[in-house]
This record gives structure tokens, C-alpha cells and sequence, in this order.
């Protein structure tokens, strides 16, 4: 099994932390992984973007060009989601702050309010963790069953106390879908 | 014991790899896309109480490098295209003097300042020596960050074995992107032999004083010196080629490919093989010396080559000499911090095949 996820949104929504913890926590689940980010050099607000590929064999290219997932986190991202979704592929849609769903009447669109969770949960810098619960039922490439230890040396330890938090959010997000 | 698989970047993979080699002495300055390598060493250099410098430029940097292998110590630098064409003069040096070094070059586009993203533009400089004079460095060229460990761990052995420098040639890819990696066993740089031409000592170890130097303004014993070399050239091209095969055997097109154009290609191949198109790779693991006579070998089954790179075309020089006349070498290539993908590559195999 491989599955090959873009992710994409804006800097500051986590793209980059959603795509480290997803192959993480694969990692842990003994599959190989790669992860390559691009992102810009703005800290806040500029594309944030990752090929992130997961499988039970060898990866061969770790550029994700034809994608069997796609994570959309923002408006500006369904663009890119509408190119590099293969035929039939899974489009995940960021539905609290994407208002006009990708144009590919082939592939399964998915909506989660990520967002509207992540409010409702306490933070809404959660959204990314609501998105990462989604796409791990949707495509059960990643169970996320060791995420609880992999968030205690991913966080320093002052802020052990949000590690509930993400979790709640990663079942907000599996519940959603 | 069996080392745990942790997830790192390629960059920091290069930097803990060259500390458990027995790394003494680093010396850096900073550019995009290796940083987060000379950040690694800043960090654990220090704290195992080794030597980081952040010098004030490249150039500074390599002669550091110069300074410290002279003294026998296990030493590197790293850096990106047009900082690792700042270095030029001191790998020369280097090699004037016989002294092992590692220099890593996590490559970026070109020429000039260009750009960030990832390019395999510097293969020419590379595996020609890069600087003046008469003078090859060993160029080793990793396609992940597992192999980006094992072969920075490797450099600093090789190097001393050889004493020739050893360049690492990743790109912007693999040193930005994560994977799993077990890390090789630490070494204790002191528990390392002594060298018997490094400076120092001499008392202690009653002999004369050493003087490390790549001049020599006789032209007989210049050249002496520089046929001596290329003597040990040929036993690296006798012991150190290195490259991997998949699917070779029954192909009709062999991609040629390292590194990051490796893995494209190796997914091209996939693709191919799945439409029942007999494609195969062949990818250089050491780029000096290059694999001639393997290729050779090849053309002489008659297969054909497509030589895949993140350039305009520079491995496929080194193909066609291998190749010399007796089969078809065709290039694809992208360049500028593109990065081609394996629908594309398999596109072009698949015309070439007339599928």
C-alpha cells in the first residue's frame, strides 16, 4: 500500500506540523515515509506546501505529482488540489474557510469544517490535527494510534499540557467524516 | 545494538552522520538549502566539545578545513552551489597538499546566484575537479537520507584512505526532505590513529617536523608529485565504483540517473514496467569515478540510454564517453530548481520506445 498526499494552505496553519506528524506517526507504524515541504519565506500568509508519501515498500520519487489524497486548507490551495489529483483520487477540503469546492467531478470530495471543530474545541490552531483525524479514516494509510507518545517528544515539555487537545482534535476530525 | 529509524532531513542527517564519523573540526557560513545542516553542527559540535566555526565566508571556511587536516584532524565543510564554487581554490589546495577532507554540497540552481530549489547543475564542477590545476576529488552522490548518512559517514574514511577530498553531492531535495534513517555507530575521534603526515607532534613522536604544502617550484619533482597522484587516481577507479541496477537486465532503455533524478526515474520505471515496457535504471553512486566500464558493458548488449538530470545535460557527457558510439544516448532534462516529475520521464521513455 503507498499513498501519496499533498497538502496545502497558508503559512501559520500548521501545513508543515500536520505533514511531519502524519509521517511520524506512519514511521512508528513501520512504514516508509518521506516528507518535502516547500514553503515561502514569509512566516505567516505565504503558500505552505508538502508531497508527503507513505507506504509499505520502497518510495521511489518523493515528489508528489499525481496524488491519491489532497489536503486543502485554504481558498488559494484548491488550484493546485484541481492539478495534482489523480483520476479518482480523495480531495479534502478545509470546508470552514473553502467556499467553492474543486472543480474535478471525478474525484470524491470530502468536506471537513476543520476550523468550526477546532473553534468548538477550544483553539483554533487545532484545525490542521481536525484535518490529519479526516484524513486518516478517509484513507487509512495511517492509523495515528502511536500519536499520543510521538506528541510528547514532538512538544517540549511546557507544552505537554495541549497534548489532550490535539488528540481531541484528531477525533474531532475522524468523527467529522 | 540495532539503532532505533528516526525521522530527519536530509541536512541533519549529513551533520549527525559526520559527528559520528569522529568529525573534530566544522567550519561553515550559511546559505539556503543546506542551513539547517551548519545549524546542526553549530548546536552539537559545540556541545561535544568539538570545534564549530561559523567563518566569515566560504572561502575562509575551506582553508579552515585546510588548517585542520593538516593537523590530522577528521574535518568538513558544507555549503551550496555558488558557495561551494567560492571553495574551488582551497579543494585544489587540498588536493596540492594530499590532505583528506569532506565538503558537502547540498546543490542548488545556477549559474550565478540562481536560485534555491534543488538542481544537479554542478556535476561538471564536481567531477572535474572544480579548481585549477591537475586533480580529481571522490564524488559521491546519495538519492535519500538514509544514503546521505551512510555516505557522509563513509567520506571521512574514504578520504583518509585515499587522502584525496571527498565530496558529498547531494541537492536542495534531499537536504530539505524527511525520512526514516537508522544513523551509523559512533566513532570516538580520539580513539583514531594518528596520521604520520600531519603537523605536530614531532617531538612526542620522534620524528621530523612535517610540513604540509602544495607547492613545489620544481617541475620534476612537481610532476613527481602529481603522477604519484593520478597512480592513486587508478586504484580508486579500480576499488570504488560504485552504482545500483534495477530491472536492467532485460531492458530495452536504461535510464541513467543519481540522486534526486534517480528517484524520479525509478518511478518513471514503475509506470513503464506496469504498461509492459522493458525500461531499466541505472544509477551512479560514485560520480568520480564513474561507472564506465559497467555502461560499457550495457551498450555492448545493445541497450539504449536515457541519461535523466536536473540540468541541460552534463552526466550524459560521461554516458556518451562509456557508451562510445556503440548504442543510442539520448538526455531529458529540467533545470533551474525544476524538478522533473515521473510522468514526465515516463512520457519521454514511452516516445522513445515509440509507445
Amino acid at each position: 500500500m503507498t499513498e501519496k498526499t499533498f497538502m496545502a494552505g497558508f503559512g501559520g496553519q500548521g501545513i508543515i506540523s500536520l505533514g511531519q506528524l502524519w509521517v511520524y506517526c506512519a514511521i512508528k507504524e513501520g512504514k516508509q515515509v518521506t516528507f518535502f515541504p516547500f514553503y515561502g519565506a514569509e512566516k505567516r500568509g505565504g503558500i505552505a506546501r508538502a508531497s508527503v508519501i507513505v507506504s509499505d515498500d520502497e518510495i521511489t520519487s518523493p515528489l508528489v505529482t499525481s496524488a491519491d489524497s489532497v489536503v486543502v486548507m485554504n481558498q488559494d490551495s484548491v488550484e493546485i488540489a484541481e492539478k495534482l489529483c489523480k483520476e479518482g483520487g480523495v480531495i479534502l477540503v478545509n470546508s470552514s474557510l473553502v467556499k467553492q469546492d474543486p472543480a474535478r467531478p471525478d474525484a470524491r470530495i470530502i468536506h471537513v469544517p476543520c476550523n468550526d471543530i477546532a473553534i468548538q474545541l477550544g483553539d483554533v490552531r487545532i484545525a490542521n490535527m481536525v484535518m490529519m483525524g479526516a484524513l486518516s479514516k478517509v484513507t487509512g494509510a495511517v492509523k495515528l494510534d502511536k500519536l499520543e507518545a510521538i506528541l510528547k517528544t514532538f512538544f517540549p515539555a511546557s507544552k505537554h499540557n495541549l497534548i489532550a487537545l490535539n488528540i481531541a482534535a484528531v477525533e474531532g476530525g475522524k468523527n467529522a467524516v | 545494538m540495532a539503532e532505533e529509524i528516526r525521522l530527519m532531513k536530509g541536512n541533519e542527517a549529513i551533520g549527525e552522520a559526520a559527528i559520528r564519523a569522529g568529525c573534530r573540526a566544522y567550519f561553515g557560513y550559511p546559505i539556503t538549502p543546506q542551513n539547517e545542516l551548519t545549524a546542526y553542527m553549530a548546536r552539537h559540535m559545540i556541545a561535544k566539545g568539538r570545534t564549530f566555526i561559523q567563518a566569515e565566508s566560504e572561502v575562509a571556511a575551506i582553508n579552515m578545513v585546510y588548517g585542520a587536516a593538516a593537523t590530522g584532524a577528521r574535518a568538513m565543510t558544507s555549503s551550496s552551489s555558488p558557495g561551494i564554487s567560492l571553495k574551488q581554490e582551497g579543494i585544489s589546495y587540498l588536493c596540492g597538499a594530499d590532505l583528506p577532507a569532506v565538503v558537502v554540497n547540498v546543490a542548488r540552481s545556477g549559474p550565478g546566484l540562481g536560485g534555491i530549489s534543488p538542481s544537479q547543475g554542478d556535476y561538471f564542477q564536481s567531477t572535474r575537479g572544480g579548481g585549477h590545476g591537475d586533480y580529481y576529488t571522490i564524488v559521491l552522490a546519495p538519492k535519500s537520507v538514509q544514503e546521505a548518512a551512510d555516505l557522509t559517514y563513509e567520506a571521512f574514511s574514504l578520504s583518509e584512505k585515499y587522502r584525496v577530498p571527498v565530496l558529498v553531492l547531494a541537492d536542495g531535495l534531499i537536504g530539505q526532505m524527511m525520512e526514516g534513517v537508522v544513523l551509523p555507530e559512533p566513532i570516538d575521534p580520539a580513539t583514531l590513529p594518528r596520521k604520520p603526515y600531519a603537523v605536530g607532534h614531532a617531538q612526542e613522536m620522534g620524528r621530523d617536523y612535517n610540513h604540509v604544502s602544495s607547492i613545489n617550484l620544481v617541475p620534476d619533482e612537481l610532476e613527481a608529485k602529481n603522477r604519484e597522484r593520478f597512480q592513486r587516481y587508478e586504484v580508486i577507479k579500480k576499488e570504488l565504483c560504485r552504482y545500483e541496477e534495477i530491472e536492467v537486465e532485460d531492458a530495452d532503455i536504461v535510464f541513467v540517473a543519481y540522486g534526486t533524478s534517480a528517484r524520479v526515474s525509478h518511478g518513471a520505471l514503475m509506470m513503464a514496467r506496469e504498461r509492459g515496457l522493458k525500461v531499466g535504471l541505472f544509477r551512479p553512486i560514485t560520480l568520480w569515478p564513474f561507472p564506465y566500464a559497467r555502461i560499457a558493458e550495457l551498450a555492448a548488449q545493445g541497450k539504449r540510454f536515457l541519461s535523466v538530470e536536473m540540468s541541460m545535460g552534463q552526466m550524459v557527457e560521461d554516458v556518451r564517453l562509456a557508451v562510445n558510439g556503440k548504442s543510442e544516448v539520448y538526455f531529458y532534462g529540467r533545470c533551474g530548481g525544476n524538478i522533473p516529475s515521473q510522468e514526465e520521464v515516463f512520457a519521454e521513455v514511452a516516445r522513445l520506445l515509440g509507445k
